[in-house]
């Protein structure tokens, strides 16, 4: 307790040098960040809390959330049911709920949205021809891609002439410079200053 | 090696055609799979008799316009002279009040007894069909908002073209404004009269 003073304290000291505004400007923003941590919480909580009806059974609402986490909220769009805070989504959440603990499957519930609001309100669309280019196009352009790249190299490849057989006088020659003999040398160099 | 220089160019002129399309579309219209299918059931109470409930069968025979709206709804405001002057021309539209009271995000419903909310309501509806005029041949009052999940309701206001047979034909999202209505809507309106 002592030491944790006494180190408090040398901090305090360090700080009223002037050697600490660095960390200092640090720590009040992370006060900051804090404080709005909070009051985002108290803000949020009664809106929350206004609309939402959780069911009882913990297994049944847990089936209700990931129900609700696979269908759009058709006013925010790129949100879940479970996850909007849009007075429609509270509303359709609770209708999700209740159909559930009517003992309604989550396939009948998923139709009975779709029903109403269309296809849109799921998020992972049904494979059929309509959404066949949703579905497939991005592997086929991977796959049109990956060809590409592997039809380029090639061609690249054959054109740099690299795994080209060679002729009997490069061979001699090339086998000459890796046995290390010096005329090899001159020869290039001779090669070099003519071209 | 021509297909070189072909295949880019084709590559390019097919993504302007994607954008030129696709970002004309407005995404907060979302198409009704309703369309073409016997206006959903409910019973509601009527903002006239609120001690009677009232069928969409109620007003079979005739085409109308179903008009979702709400008071706290701001385009719901543009929308309504426009209203007014249709109700003038002759066209039957019949007003679903959505969530008077749950809907309106100023005010805290979980504050309010059943009985205490629909009082208010009445009052809020009563006190603007006074001030604007009141376009409705028929009204009735959502507070919940449970029947309009069966059409499908995202927002106010909507409007569904309803034939004299009960089929909705068509789906309106946003405010009915006189370009709309000329542009577009006069003609689907008309279709449904010649239709009954």
């Amino acid at each position: 307790m002592r030491r944790c003073v006494q180190s408090l304290l040398a901090v305090l000291r360090r700080y009223a040098a002037g050697r600490f505004r660095v960390d200092a400007t640090l720590g009040w923003l992370l006060i900051a960040i804090a404080f709005s941590a909070v009051a985002q919480s108290w803000a949020a909580a009664p809106a929350a809390e206004q609309r939402a009806q959780p069911l009882h059974d913990p297994e049944l609402e847990r089936r209700a959330l990931a129900l609700g986490h696979r269908l759009r909220c058709v006013v925010c769009q790129n949100q879940s049911i479970a996850e909007s805070n849009a007075e429609l989504a509270h509303d359709l959440m609770n209708q999700v709920r209740t159909m559930l603990q009517a003992g309604k499957s989550e396939q009948e519930i998923v139709d009975f949205l779709v029903a109403r609001y269309g296809e849109f309100v799921l998020f992972e669309p049904p494979f059929d021809a309509r959404t066949l280019l949703l579905w497939v196009g991005p592997f086929a352009l991977a796959a049109l891609g990956l060809f590409g790249l592997w039809s380029g190299l090639r061609r690249r490849q054959q054109q740099s002439g690299v795994g080209a057989t060679l002729d009997e006088a490069a061979k001699a020659q090339a086998d000459a410079l890796l046995a290390g003999d010096s005329p090899s040398k001159t020869e290039t160099r001779v090669a070099k200053e003519s071209s | 090696m021509r297909w070189k220089y072909v295949v880019p160019l084709v590559v390019f002129l097919g993504l302007v055609v994607l954008f030129a399309v696709g970002f004309r579309l407005n995404p907060r219209e979302i198409p009704s799979p309703l369309i073409g299918k016997p206006a959903p059931h409910f019973t509601l109470p009527r903002f006239a008799e609120p001690a009677v409930t009232v069928t969409p069968a109620a007003w079979a025979g005739k085409p109308y316009l179903l008009n979702v709206w709400a008071t706290w709804c701001v385009s719901c405001r543009q929308e309504h002279p426009m209203l007014m002057r249709l109700k003038q021309e002759g066209v039957r539209i019949i007003g679903f009040n959505y969530k008077e009271i749950r809907g309106d995000a100023g005010l805290d419903a979980r504050k309010l007894s059943p009985e205490a909310e629909a009082q208010l309501a009445w009052q809020r509806i009563g006190a603007w069909l006074k001030t604007g005029g009141d376009p409705y041949a028929d009204l009735v009052v959502d507070l919940t908002g449970r029947a309009a999940i069966d059409y499908g309701v995202y927002g106010t206001p909507e409007t569904f073209f309803i034939d004299a047979k009960g089929v909705i034909r068509y789906k309106h999202i946003g405010p009915i404004t006189p370009e709309v209505w000329q542009d577009q809507l006069r003609a689907k309106w008309l279709a449904l009269q010649e239709g009954s």
